[in-house]
């Protein structure tokens, strides 16, 4: 008997046109590389930041408004100065980053679910439920994500009593975030999930008599998550955006769990009288991270486009 | 002096792999009046031969070698600019898809009217007098009210005549056409092919035909250029080539054509090729698996019965009953199968073929009337259990090789599927020892197990579905244009794979085709289907020799006439 | 034609109820509209009286009803914080947002699609690259960030031009607009930049990609094969084409200017209906929510019903099939 070699999945993703893109590209390395230094250093804020702003007694209050480093009054323990209450904007920054990142990629993830559920069973399901999802798809379409984020955040503010906002808001958060983005992800999937139903390995399989359920999660799924996995990546840029400029407008996180958009937001009071360095590097770390996230996201889509090779 | 004369042609796409070499120093020449065809089966480069003499290779194709020469005039060094008034001007090209060569948001007359001021140089009101005329040359009714539609306003036919009006418009010397049939109705086809052979004797053009179809090379051409993986092997008038070829590829290639005219036991195999293996030494069925839980016994009456099959699809959904409209697509069919033989529908698209073998195999539930298999009406069953013990019984195998297959499975995967749903076998190993052997007996090989799909070509991928149908040891099998998007070499082997199969494992067949000649190869008994009716059934050699209806009779004269092919090599039967 | 008229019509009404009932709900069960309206003092049987008086008792679909017809004429109530009616304060100042968001627009279309066109057909120049590489930062911009640098850099470092407010404006009857004023330009031109600039990003994208599609198919190569002149293909063949699907999207996009007019506000102050909004959801001012809400809803179904005509018009495709 010969032997049967089968290559390994490793061996199969390294000689990929995916990989081999991937590697010839500079610009994918990098920002996977920049991306990559950023949620390590967020994850990790607590071990590696240089000291802990929210340490109410490590704060002295005489170490307020310090410009960074480099400057003439700046101080070597805080890199990047600090702000008026004397919170060292680097260690702010980290731990901004951390809110940032945890409210998009788990508003993301929650669009995901809902909306790859409801594309694969309204596009395989078709009839009836088919016209609702779509219908109710398209009415939620009507507006933009931000005024959904927007509105669901402020009711559940009126909703939920005043002394658990501040544990409930997050989640709030991304729920709003979230709600306001399943539609792109169930549009796509629909549109796959109709292509694929109508191909033959499907209905090979409905022919064995493999039941609808089955079928849509061990055919129809894998085949259609490239599309999606290109709209996550877009979608995770918004939806950090998205959360930064709810909390700068004062209607996203609690204060007491600063994100970037907070951090510019309070940082915006001082720009006037020349404190500059306590909105801008915030701004500049979000600007970094979501272009990132971007340059990905179109790397990705490239690399997943056989038309363009 | 010819008219289109390339000397040494040699395209290349260079790749991360490696260069392909897809056209290796190839000669052919054109004269006025005459249609050249050139023929190959897929991976022979004649595709990108036209594409390269008029310049507009795909990236990153480019012709690294050779010379073309219009009128004696070199053309394949000139500037884009240059080469661009050649275009239409001089040298005219016809595309295979006639939906998607047109713009969809201009008139006929917008298009037409464009392209005749730009290469003639004539004021408005001349150039739509002239493409009015051209319309009229072509074959469209009306032309004058006609030239104000859209593209989507004209059926695939007409589309196709519009196309070659646009062709030929600026009164070019040469044209090319690349499979400018293969997307349409064989009745259609005739048509088109006839008004090309037409329109080409009268203006003296030249015609340049590229086509996998032996029968358009039959129909229309002169000449003959024959092609095998980017090499030229043989060119002649098209009296020797298909007659009295000379080349091993070429004999070999015209053996394996399906014919009408005479029933032959086996389909020859493109040998030049491969050589067919000694499949049947491989299992003895009688001990194996397979070949167990087979022994049906003589029943009484027929083991399919179709009867009254009515099948509607609503074309417009509207609100209020009297508003909706719909067709039917299958129109009160009614026929039996009986166990152990082949049974063949035959019909142009549209025709209801399809979908009859959909609702017997239960993919539809029809809108009335009955199926029974075995004297149980299958679609009075209920629930979805009581259909699992006949859908071991009934597998199908489909048209398609490259969507027939979940190109996110492991071959062994995907054959064993049906053995784990309606749990065949006891164990995991059981499981893997079955499938393996499966694909060794449709012509694989072992290895083929731990591959994935896109790793194997069409006809190879035809046999996995094959291995996945068999699987449930089914006694009937539904074949539904198994082998239309195949080459005519890949076709020979599957269709003797069936061939055999059908015979060892005692088999009933439904067989479902567009292509008569196979039609009459493959099958004991046949019905013909027209636009959702059956018109005739009769016993295949009855149909062919006698046919009754008027239907079948104009199908079988649109037949391509093969006849002129040679009959070395074929394996005929004597019954 | 008229069936496809009706049938959007229909369609735009459900929505519009849709949005009303999630107005009223919003009303009615986020907190306790008594209590928001009065003060601490009243008594409790004063504030059973009002509860009657208003009707706070009777059935949900009559109050629902009490609510649309309401709406219809354009009463929302009264602002639990200022005490005035809504409808006054968001028509005071919905000039300001229109203004601004017509003005973004135009900035959007007239720069975008020309920019998306010219990558798209010289994929490969020295300028397409730098444009796509500027398209991408715009796109990681958020809103509100460039606003800030924008007013840092042309306001107070240049000292160009004012960072906040509206100018001055002229009354016309009831809109007061500020394109007549040398200080009311001035004011627009950082604000509708900042919020233009994200919708351009992503309708040059857009254009790109679509054009880019649409060179690629076959009718465009049949067309190069009849020797048409590139001039003629791409123009006239291949931007047509390119258009009709981008018209649906940009219809969308421009509706949500008016949307993302709120952070544009925001950060310049800019007394539009935007900035109202952000305030009365951080006080829970339902009214003006719930007014927002169902005027945000009408502008974008109008929007949806023009872009849908104007793509019936244009494809005639969509236009045979009721032939």
């Amino acid at each position: 008997m010969e032997n049967i070699v089968e290559k390994s999945r490793i061996a199969r993703i390294l000689d990929s046109d995916i990989w081999h893109s991937f590697t010839r590209s500079p610009v994918a390395i990098i920002s996977s590389i920049v991306t990559l230094i950023v949620i390590f250093s967020a994850v990790f804020a607590p071990f590696i930041a240089p000291n802990d702003p929210f340490d109410l007694v490590a704060i002295d209050i005489m170490d307020s408004s310090l410009p960074p480093a480099w400057e003439v009054e700046g101080d070597p323990r805080f890199l990047l100065g600090t702000d008026d209450q004397g919170r060292g904007i680097l260690s702010t920054i980290m731990y901004g980053a951390r809110i940032s990142l945890f409210v998009g990629f788990a508003s993301v993830i929650f669009s995901m679910i809902v909306g790859i559920s409801l594309g694969l069973i309204s596009g395989y399901v078709g009839g009836r439920t088919d016209a609702i999802i779509m219908r109710i798809a398209d009415i939620q379409l009507s507006f933009p994500a931000i005024l959904i984020a927007l509105l669901l955040d402020g009711v559940a503010r009126g909703l939920v009593p005043k002394e658990m906002h501040n544990d409930v808001t997050i989640y709030v958060l991304v729920f709003a975030i979230g709600i306001s983005g399943w539609v792109q992800y169930a549009r796509t999937v629909r549109g796959s999930t109709l292509v694929e139903k109508n191909k033959e390995y499907v209905q090979a399989a409905r022919i064995i008599g493999i039941r609808p359920g089955t079928i849509l999660r061990r055919h129809v799924l894998p085949n259609v998550m490239g599309p999606v996995m290109v709209i996550a990546t877009i979608h995770l840029a918004i939806a950090i955006i998205t959360e930064a400029t709810l909390s700068f407008l004062g209607v996203g996180v609690p204060p007491t769990t600063p994100s970037l958009g907070t951090l510019i937001r309070i940082g915006n009071e001082y720009l006037f009288s020349g404190e500059w360095w306590i909105t801008i590097f915030p701004g500049a770390a979000l600007v970094i991270l979501v272009l990132a996230v971007n340059l990905l996201g179109d790397w990705l889509r490239d690399a997943l486009n056989p038309k363009l090779r | 002096m010819e008219l289109l004369d390339i000397k040494g042609l040699q395209i290349e796409f260079p790749s991360r792999r490696g260069t392909v070499v897809a056209v290796k120093g190839v000669n052919l020449t054109v004269r006025p009046g005459e249609v050249l065809g050139v023929v190959g089966e897929s991976g022979a480069g004649k595709s990108t031969i036209g594409n390269a003499v008029i310049g507009l290779l795909d990236p990153p194709g480019q012709m690294s070698g050779g010379e073309v020469f219009l009128k004696g005039e070199k053309i394949n060094d000139l500037s884009y600019e240059e080469k661009r008034k050649i275009r239409g001007r001089r040298i005219g090209m016809i595309f295979q898809d006639p939906l998607t060569s047109l713009d969809p948001l201009q008139t006929i007359e917008q298009q037409l009217v464009e392209t005749i001021e730009l290469h003639l140089k004539l004021g408005k009101k001349k150039s739509r007098e002239r493409a009015v005329d051209l319309l009229h040359q072509v074959g469209i009714p009306d032309p004058e009210v006609r030239i104000q539609n859209y593209p989507h306003q004209f059926s695939g036919g007409m589309r196709q005549r519009v196309v070659i009006a646009l062709a030929l418009c600026a009164e070019p010397e040469v044209i090319i056409a690349d499979e400018p049939t293969t997307a349409l109705d064989v009745s259609i086809q005739a048509q088109i092919l006839e008004l090309m052979r037409k329109l080409c004797r009268e203006k003296q053009v030249g015609m340049l035909i590229i086509t996998h179809d032996m029968g358009v090379i039959a129909d229309i051409t002169d000449r003959v250029a024959v092609m095998f993986q980017g090499n030229l092997v043989e060119e002649g008038t098209t009296q020797k080539i298909l007659g009295n070829p000379d080349h091993p590829y070429t004999k070999s290639l015209i053996s394996a054509v399906p014919r009408a005219d005479v029933r032959l036991r086996r389909f020859p195999m493109v040998d030049y090729i491969e050589k067919e293996e000694d499949r049947k030494m491989l299992l003895d069925i009688s001990t194996h698996w397979l070949g167990q839980g087979r022994d049906f016994g003589k029943i009484e009456g027929p083991l399919i019965s179709v009867k009254d099959l009515v099948m509607t699809f609503v074309t417009k959904p509207a609100f209020l009953k009297k508003n909706r409209q719909s067709f039917n697509a299958v129109d009160s069919v009614s026929f039996d199968i009986k166990q152990g033989e082949v049974f063949g529908i035959v019909g142009e698209s549209g025709s209801g073929k399809s979908t009859v073998a959909r609702i017997i195999s239960g993919l539809y539930k029809p809108a009335s009337g009955a199926v029974f298999f075995d004297g149980t009406d299958l679609t009075q069953l209920g629930s979805e259990k009581k259909m699992d013990v006949f859908r071991k019984q009934m597998q199908m195998i489909f048209q398609d090789p490259f969507s027939s297959l979940n190109g996110r499975m492991r071959v062994m995967d995907i054959v064993a599927e049906p053995i784990r749903f309606h749990k065949l076998a006891s164990s995991n190993r059981e499981v893997e020892t079955i499938v393996t052997d499966l694909l060794e007996h449709v012509g694989l090989g072992r290895q083929a197990a731990v591959r994935f799909p896109h790793e194997f070509s069409g006809g190879q991928r035809q046999r996995i579905s094959i291995a996945r149908a068999l699987a449930t040891r089914p006694r009937f099998l539904i074949c539904d244009e198994p082998t239309s998007a195949l080459d005519v070499s890949i076709q020979a082997q599957i269709l003797n794979l069936l061939k055999d199969l059908q015979e060892e494992l005692g088999l009933t067949m439904l067989f479902i085709s567009h292509d008569l000649p196979v039609i009459r190869q493959m099958c004991d008994r046949v019905g013909v289907m027209k636009m959702g009716k059956l018109v005739e059934v009769a016993e295949t050699e009855a149909l062919f020799t006698n046919p009754q209806a008027p239907y079948t009779q104009e199908l079988l004269s649109l037949m391509p006439k093969l006849d002129k092919l040679s009959h070395k090599g074929l394996d005929v039967e004597t019954s | 034609m008229v069936s496809f008229l009706f049938k959007r019509l229909m369609q735009s009404v459900i929505v519009m109820f849709t949005v009303a009932l999630i107005a009223f709900s919003m009303f009615r069960f986020v907190g306790d509209p008594i209590n928001n309206m009065v003060g601490q003092d009243t008594s409790e049987q004063e504030r059973i009286e009002l509860r009657e008086r208003l009707g706070l008792n009777d059935p949900f679909l009559v109050q629902f009803g009490r609510f649309s017809l309401n709406a219809i004429q354009g009463d929302f109530g009264v602002s639990y914080k200022y005490r005035v009616p809504v409808s006054g304060m968001i028509a005071e100042r919905m000039p300001a947002t229109l203004e601004l968001a017509f003005v973004a627009a135009i900035l959007s279309l007239v720069v975008g699609i020309p920019l998306g066109v010219y990558t798209a057909l010289k994929r490969n120049s020295f300028l397409s690259k730098m444009i796509m590489t500027t398209s991408l930062i715009g796109v990681s911009l958020p809103t509100f960030l460039t606003g800030i640098m924008l007013i840092l850099f042309f306001g107070v470092v240049l000292r160009w031009l004012p960072t906040f407010g509206r100018g001055d404006v002229i009354e016309l009857g009831s809109w007061s607009t500020g394109f007549l004023t040398a200080s009311g330009l001035k004011s627009l031109i950082l604000p509708s930049i900042t919020l233009a600039l994200f919708q351009l990003t992503l309708i040059m994208r857009l254009v790109r990609a679509e054009m880019l599609e649409v060179l690629r198919t076959d009718f465009v190569k049949f067309a190069k094969a009849r020797g048409l002149p590139n001039r003629l293909v791409n123009f006239k063949h291949a931007l047509k084409n390119t258009l009709v699907p981008v018209i649906t999207i940009t219809g969308l996009q421009l509706g949500s200017l008016i949307a993302f007019a709120i952070i544009t506000e925001s950060v310049f102050q800019w007394p539009g209906m935007g900035l109202l909004f952000i305030q009365a959801i951080a006080d829970v001012d339902i009214p003006i929510m719930a007014a927002y809400l169902v005027l945000i809803a009408f502008f974008f179904v109008m929007i949806n019903m023009i872009v849908d005509i104007l793509y019936y018009a244009v494809d005639p495709r969509l236009r045979a099939d009721n032939e």
